[in-house]
């Protein structure tokens, strides 16, 4: 028996010295997280964005954060694996360049419902309108819960300035322009949506809901990607 | 028993003042960590159950506050850090303070603690439902509060190491090295996977981004398992199983090396809820291997603790703690095989984002760490109160009823997940998709979501037995309970060593006897 394990072996001396045990126990503990994240943090540093990849618009920023405040991400993953059925049901496998400006991160860890990585442009805007009042209505059998109250509530957009400063220091590529005008450019994109969504034969005046937001949000997950998908498969498509 | 101690310290003084020091152990504080452990386990469980019949009956989710998606990270943070982490905090006090022969170092201290703890979680109860969250997995209190939670942490760590420091015990016993690896890495955790920059008093977003942030994440979210409701719960039982049973530990050197060897490997496991994304191919097959070592030390501590029943198994028929104990530590061993066997990518491939995950978590949660606390209460109820249960009769009733309702739930979950992974990947003979339609899945698996609730439902039941129990023990129990007193022989010079001859809880022949000399 190694006379460390004896009954009165090395480690019993330890069980005597609470500090140099407490020193060991998070040493021990240490090892493990340095040798995972030094490489991730030092050697491949920062993920390079996507060549496509674009900040999200104002308005899209604030859905994001809709998204996050009602917890989609408890039942929706935004994580796309590189296997067959997951590229034939949703779209091409997600990538880290992708994910450059998320944070949070959303990828979540069940999907009671599908993965939403690919839905932008999946389903016209009025389509989530009546999804998130009544998600029966446009699936029915679904489970999720209704959000009416996405339609009713107005949106704050006052705090964009302030976010997108704070995103800006972590590496979020937004301009001293896109800031300042955060408010209003968020507004005309409202505007946009809603009007489509009138157009469309929805509900009228939905430009100062939460929704609006949440709409601009999901028309987005994808986009860049579907982006970059088109532009590699340009030439190819100019050769035939 | 603990009245004639307490007789007999309070006379020794008189005796010979000079070769005794009579002080108290602080059991106030225990018996509201208890109290605040067996509410708060209701409330989450309660949220629980509204949960289950949300999923299968959408018409439950009861309007902007009460949906699905605001109340899930409540429930888990309230059975988590309400229940779990109030019962650990029971169990660390109580057992703490007879192990290093001390009260605890600081009641001022302790109560801040409880007192701060229970605040947090109230400020978590109102935030989360409000939509105020980070989104980030069992870390998603914002930022405010998670300067709370280290604060207290940091209050409950000197407190802690404060009566190590004047224990009067030289050798620290098995339950106290798991403590301590509680109490160091939940912290080192908890400020990684916090950074973060708030842009309002409501709002902050992590430093981290895509793959880091997911990786520090779940190096997070799964060491919150490991050292929130593992190494704690081996540390409880440690402590509360010889007692009950009456037996030493079987082996002193299985806890050596399980010990180092848990916390050593846990840490490195992180990335297996990883597989197949988009963070690196080496560090997600890292995590796999590691979780597979990681069942070793994980069945020592199974091993350690069954095997301490060895000649004990008849105490069994008459005891609903040894019962609770013995299931509990049977789900740690059953969950702690499943774990690496989920982590192996093949396997992952199939159960990652399904209901087998909620599967595993279950058997791990109501069976291991909620077990484990309802046999330390039922223990420690009679002692703290002084008083006889209430109903033997009843704590066997819920003994039943709640392991008839995990088998329930785990079995429900199990078929599901495993449903929704095959039908996910599905193919007809023409290569196309044979469930296109997500919603298929869902229709297939909303049967299993209402055993789910019936199997849910019953758990909580039996914790409802539990409260009436514990409600009506303490009715009858005596208006005052002072401190138990002990006398120890006065200290000299050679203060550990003279102490450490009175049965410090590790014998001589290679075992631990896990049975200080006062109860």
């Amino acid at each position: 028996m190694p006379r460390f394990l004896r009954a009165n072996g090395a480690h019993r001396h330890l069980e005597g010295w609470p500090l140099v045990f407490t020193v060991l126990t998070t040493v021990a503990v240490l090892v493990g997280t340095v040798v995972e994240f030094a490489p991730i943090f030092l050697v491949t540093g920062a993920v390079e964005p996507m060549e496509t990849l674009e900040p999200y618009t104002p308005l899209e920023l604030a859905g994001r954060d809709l998204y996050i405040a009602e917890g989609c991400n408890s039942c929706h993953s935004q994580m796309v694996r590189p296997f067959q059925d997951e590229e034939l049901r949703y779209g091409p496998y997600s990538t880290p360049e992708e994910g450059a400006y998320e944070t949070p991160h959303l990828w979540g860890s069940k999907r009671t419902g599908p993965d939403l990585a690919r839905l932008g442009g999946k389903y016209p805007h009025l389509w989530h309108v009546r999804h998130m009042e009544e998600p029966t209505s446009t699936s029915p059998n679904s489970i999720m819960p209704p959000y009416p109250h996405l339609l009713s509530t107005p949106i704050d957009l006052s705090d964009l300035p302030a976010k997108m400063r704070g995103l800006r220091r972590l590496g979020v590529p937004y301009t001293d322009a896109e800031i300042a005008g955060a408010v209003a450019i968020a507004e005309a994109q409202a505007d946009s949506i809603a009007a489509e969504v009138a157009a469309q034969g929805g509900p009228d005046r939905l430009a100062d809901r939460e929704i609006t937001a949440l709409v601009a949000y999901l028309q987005r997950l994808g986009v860049d990607r579907a982006e970059l998908e088109a532009r590699t498969a340009a030439p190819t498509a100019a050769l035939r | 028993m603990a009245d004639t101690i307490a007789a007999a310290a309070t006379a020794a003084p008189t005796e010979d003042a000079s070769r005794f020091e009579v002080f108290s152990y602080d059991d106030q504080v225990v018996r509201w960590f208890v109290v605040a452990t067996i509410i708060w386990g209701f409330i989450g469980m309660l949220v629980g159950a509204l949960l289950a019949l949300q999923l299968p009956f959408p018409e439950a989710n009861l309007g902007e506050y009460l949906s699905f998606g605001r109340l899930r990270p409540l429930h888990t943070n309230a059975v988590i850090f309400a229940f779990a982490g109030n019962g650990i905090f029971a169990a660390i006090y109580y057992s703490t303070q007879r192990l290093c022969k001390a009260r605890m170092f600081s009641d001022g201290m302790s109560r801040f603690h409880f007192w701060g703890w229970q605040a947090i979680i109230v400020a978590a109860a109102i935030t989360l439902p409000l939509g105020i969250t980070t989104s980030k997995e069992y870390a998603e209190l914002e930022w405010p509060i998670d300067i709370a939670i280290t604060v207290v942490w940091v209050v409950f760590a000197v407190n802690f190491f404060g009566t190590l420091w004047k224990r009067r015990e030289k050798h620290m016993y098995v339950a106290l090295w798991f403590y301590i690896a509680t109490i160091v890495t939940v912290a080192v955790l908890h400020l990684g996977n916090s950074m973060a920059l708030p842009v309002s008093m409501t709002k902050s977003y992590p430093i981290y981004k895509g793959v880091q942030d997911a990786l520090v994440q779940w190096w997070y979210g799964h060491n919150a398992v490991a050292f929130f409701l593992t190494t704690p719960f081996l540390g409880l039982m440690y402590y509360f199983l010889p007692k009950a049973a009456e037996r030493p530990v079987f082996s002193y050197r299985l806890s050596i090396v399980h010990f180092w060897s848990l916390v050593f490997i846990y840490i490195w496991a992180g990335p297996h809820h990883l597989q197949y994304t988009a963070v690196p191919e080496w560090a997600a097959t890292l995590g796999m291997v590691f979780s597979v070592m990681l069942w070793m030390p994980s069945w020592g501590g199974m091993i350690n603790g069954l095997f301490t029943l060895r000649g004990a198994w008849h105490k069994l028929r008459d005891s609903v703690v040894l019962k609770m104990f013995v299931v509990g530590i049977t789900f740690y061993g059953m969950a702690t095989f499943e774990g690496p066997a989920l982590s192996i990518k093949t396997v992952n491939a199939l159960s990652h984002y399904t209901d087998w995950n909620i599967a595993h978590v279950h058997s791990g949660a109501l069976g291991w760490n909620d077990f484990m606390t309802f046999g330390m209460i039922y223990w420690l109820a009679p002692r703290l109160w002084r008083t006889p249960l209430w109903s033997q009769k009843l704590a066997n009733w819920h003994f039943w009823i709640g392991t008839i309702g995990i088998l329930l739930y785990v079995l429900a979950m199990y078929t599901s997940g495993i449903t929704q992974g095959l039908m996910w990947r599905a193919f007809d003979d023409a290569g196309r998709l044979l469930y296109p339609d997500f919603v298929e899945t869902v229709i297939q698996v909303r049967p299993m979501y209402w055993v789910r609730l019936i199997g849910g439902t019953m758990y909580l039941v039996g914790v409802v037995f539990m409260m009436v129990n514990l409600w009506m023990t303490i009715r009858r129990a005596p208006r005052q309970l002072p401190d138990p007193a002990v006398a120890m022989p006065r200290l000299g010079p050679a203060r550990h060593g003279a102490a450490a001859a009175g049965g410090d809880g590790h014998g001589g022949d290679g075992h631990v006897s896990a049975a200080p000399v006062v109860a």
